[in-house]
């Protein structure tokens, strides 16, 4: 068995081991520490397969984004596991048929007889000053333009309705300001200009 | 040697391991939307192994736009549950049936 083999099988064990913590454990804060963790040993995975970009994304946008939004509501909510937990074992029967029914079509059909290294031999290692984000770049900005510019478009979207949802008017504070009223607001109706004699200091 | 088939597994069995997780914890909110998380890593980690091995840039672009949209599908996912604890104070499944379907 060579190195790299070696690497891999230790990376999949530790992935597969993650993603059924995942599903299984009890407090939700555990599970999005190993889905953390999974995601962690995916992005080398991915390192593996000469996809370093996306690889440092993962890493970037779902460990430093994603799962801290989720730690941060599970922090947040008050729930109540035991409640949350009923059914567990009711459904533990059918979920493992179903997911070992599954998992043997899919072996199946992507099983070693299919696409072992005979159909599929592994490519030749890029050479030396190969950049991988460069690739991206190059297609992401000129072949993929308009699907890029609607993932943009996609993640406003998500921003504001995001913001929406969650955003409310608390009654127990003070008046807001409007702002349109502040904008409309003209000179005359807050500048007031008032005559007055003078006083004289010669009595 | 590793070949696409041992990567392709590796996808299959994350695939498996959330859809039991999905039958599993029917009830907590928190925990389905990880198991989509799950899954749609299961299916990038097939995009990039293709990618590789068909020396084809275009699986990686994919999974770009797989993220992006797995981001904002969690973060409205969350904002939705957020809304529904402060309106519910629960994120039982079982106990949103407002709408009757």
């Amino acid at each position: 068995m060579s190195i790299e083999q070696i690497i891999f099988y230790v990376f999949a064990t530790i992935l597969v081991v993650c993603a059924t913590l995942v599903v299984t454990l009890r407090n939700p804060v555990f599970c999005a520490l190993a889905l953390v963790l999974a995601f962690f040993t995916s992005a080398g995975i991915w390192i593996f397969l000469e996809a370093e970009f996306l690889a440092l994304t993962l890493i970037l946008v779902y460990v430093g984004a994603v799962m801290v939004l989720f730690l941060f509501v599970v922090m947040m909510l008050d729930i109540n596991l035991t409640v949350l937990r009923e059914g567990f074992t009711r459904y533990l029967p059918l979920g493992l048929v179903v997911s070992i029914v599954l998992i043997a079509e899919l072996v199946m059909v992507v099983g070693p007889g299919q696409l072992g290294l005979e159909s599929m031999p592994v490519p030749i290692p890029h050479p030396e000053g190969y950049s991988n984000t460069k690739e991206i770049g190059s297609v992401l900005y000129t072949e993929f333009l308009y699907p890029f510019e609607i993932a943009a478009v996609i993640l406003v979207v998500a921003i504001v309705a995001a913001i929406s949802l969650t955003l409310r008017r608390r009654s127990n504070t003070k008046v807001f300001m409007k702002p349109e009223e502040q904008v409309v607001v003209r000179r005359k109706d807050r500048v007031r200009l008032v005559k007055m004699s003078s006083e004289s200091n010669n009595d | 040697m590793i070949s696409i088939t041992d990567y392709l597994v590796l996808g299959a069995i994350l695939f498996c391991i959330s859809v039991a997780g999905i039958f599993l914890n029917r009830k907590n909110v928190i925990i389905l939307l990880m198991s989509i998380e799950v899954m749609l890593l299961a299916v990038n980690m097939n995009f990039v192994a293709f990618s590789h091995y068909l020396g084809d840039i275009s699986g990686q672009v994919f999974v770009f736009f797989i993220l992006t949209v797995a981001a904002a599908e969690s973060a409205i996912g969350l904002a939705i549950l957020v809304v529904l604890f402060r309106n519910r104070r629960t994120i039982n499944v079982e106990e949103l049936d407002t709408l009757k379907g």
